[in-house]
């Protein structure tokens, strides 16, 4: 049994290994590693269409995984006092939120959205006073809002897990010692929440930075890193997507190591 | 009012725009591409016309599902039972890890394997000429095998961890031989968390798109890629729309099914991944 979960863990692993050798590759092929070198970082990070993809997947994984983070926190928090019923609505919506495959999700939010700028862009033309309406369209907005939606379900489990586990006695022995509702949140609930916060946080921002299914319908004419690279490999495999496979990688790998890590802290020792 | 704005992203970007397919769905397509009202069912009637597409999905998913499955049972039983304490944090660790990882990337990792300078180059270099692997339904599998596998060991691992070693005992103490302590207790404990995984990985899998398409080389097509196609290319919205909801209904079904199997062997619903 270990040799076969040694194998297995072989399997996991060496294909990503080979991805990062042969970044580091001196010459243009694949099938043989002539010498070590950096060049195919450099010819990566000197791809103007590159680093705008990277910059606008940077912008938008923190901006969704933000939000994602102050709204899942609040609804956690607001589902820890409503009725069993608003409960089981909302837990369902959660699920599915997480379970749907994103090739649905990223169906549905276009056809809603573009059915709503069909209306509301008109509208705008109609009611703004001179010829230069503001016009929606997808793109930032409708990636981050469609990705927020995976993440918030996420970052509200993970933080309403933590929530769960917390000790009661303190937040009544901090009421019963005069402290105001606000002080009490802010010095005995929000610190022991706040590793599954930061983790939550760290994983909406891995997936959002990582998805590319969703934000392929959604983007409109903006274009994220995995949208990028997915057109590149199509055009072939070459070192620099080995390159840039390997950033994001170990961008990743660090992440999720950090992410874990938060949520391991100061765990309730039941 | 803590639940406001999760109310409202949950209304806008879940509910509505499934009401919205929902709608589209029974919907007829506009002479230029897109969508005209209408209330027909001729939309569900045409599904026919993508047979190919739902018997790769309906095919490649159960038995990728399965294989993922055969491989990731013994790994996470070995993680939960057997593994020794000081590595079992690092070894879970090194799962999710991939788990976390762009699936994109470890799907263009295969191509290089599988790429006619990976193992076929080996395999040349050994004396087999010409052997394909990319762009086969077994290329596809095996990238499912490996896009999914995390996701199938997790629910597994945690349905073994929290499994009363005194039962293993006890029934090693009654004279049962150790295949069947594993049959009757073992297996039927964990079977929530084979169930949970088994029901996520296809589920996942019935809308799957890279990995066809970057393993598949466009000659084995899923769901996903009779989507894409639908909707960004050929803009028949109201039939893409009626796959959709077939789709999720299918989904529904199965999670039902693997609900209903987990309560009745072992009593007990499902598993929590976090």
């Amino acid at each position: 049994m270990r040799t076969f979960v040694i194998a297995v863990f072989a399997f996991l692993y060496l294909p990503i290994a080979l991805v990062v050798l042969f970044s580091f590759n001196a010459g243009r092929h694949a099938s043989e590693f002539t010498g070590f070198s950096v060049q195919w970082y450099g010819t990566a990070l000197a791809n103007p269409f590159l680093v705008e993809a990277l910059k606008n997947s940077l912008f938008i994984a923190t901006t969704s995984a933000l939000l994602a983070a102050l709204c899942g926190t609040a609804a956690a928090l607001g589902l820890a006092r409503v009725g069993i019923r608003t409960r089981a609505v909302f837990d369902a919506l959660l699920g599915a939120a997480i379970v749907v495959p994103g090739v649905v999700i990223g169906i549905s939010t276009l056809v809603a959205l573009v059915q709503l700028f069909t209306v509301v862009n008109p509208f705008l033309a109609s009611i703004w006073p001179d010829d230069q309406p503001p016009r929606l369209a997808l793109g930032y907005g409708s990636i981050i809002a469609a990705h927020g939606l995976f993440s918030m379900a996420l970052v509200t489990m993970i933080v309403g897990t933590r929530l769960g586990s917390l000790d009661r006695n303190l937040v009544e022995a901090s009421s019963d010692l005069y402290a105001t509702p606000l002080t009490t949140f802010r010095s005995i609930v929000l610190p022991q929440i706040m590793p599954a916060i930061v983790a939550g946080f760290l994983l909406a921002f891995t997936f959002s930075f990582d998805d590319f299914i969703i934000a392929f319908f959604v983007a409109g004419a903006q274009t994220t890193l995995p949208i990028y690279v997915f057109a590149s490999i199509r055009r072939g495999v070459t070192p620099e997507i080995n390159a840039i496979a390997t950033i994001v990688l170990v961008a990743s790998v660090l992440l999720v190591v950090l992410a874990q890590w938060q949520l391991r802290q100061r765990k309730p020792s039941n | 009012m803590l639940l406001g704005p999760a109310t409202a992203w949950l209304v806008v970007f879940l509910v509505l725009p499934f009401i919205a397919i929902a709608v589209f769905s029974v919907g007829e397509r506009a002479p230029e591409g897109g969508y005209q009202a209408a209330f027909t069912f001729a939309q569900y009637a045409n599904l026919p016309a993508r047979a190919t597409a739902f018997w790769n999905t309906m095919v490649l998913a159960p038995i990728g599902a399965l294989a993922c499955l055969l491989v990731a049972y013994p790994v996470a039983y070995y993680l939960a039972l057997r593994a020794p304490q000081r590595w079992r944090l690092i070894l879970l660790a090194l799962v999710v890890i991939p788990f976390w990882t762009s699936l994109l990337m470890r799907t263009y990792a295969w191509m290089y394997v599988l790429g006619g300078r990976g193992i076929p180059a080996l395999l040349a270099y050994i004396g087999f000429e010409d052997v394909r692997l990319i762009n086969t339904p077994g290329a596809v599998l095996l990238g499912i095998v490996y896009g999914y596998l995390p996701l199938m060991i997790l629910p597994i691992y945690v349905s073994l961890e929290r499994l009363d070693r005194r039962l293993l005992e006890a029934s090693a103490d009654l004279g049962a031989t150790p295949l069947s302590t594993f049959l009757s207790v073992t297996l039927k404990l964990s079977l929530p968390g084979v169930m949970t995984g088994f029901s996520l990985v296809m589920i996942l899998l019935l809308g799957e798109y890279l990995i066809p398409t970057l393993l598949g080389g466009g000659k084995v097509f899923f769901i996903g890629n009779a989507l894409v196609d639908l909707f960004l290319q050929s803009r028949n919205w109201p039939f893409g729309s009626a796959i959709a909801i077939t789709l999720v209904l299918v989904s529904v079904v199965v999670l039902i099914a693997a609900n209903r199997i987990s309560t009745r062997v072992s009593g007990a619903r499902r598993v929590d991944l976090i």
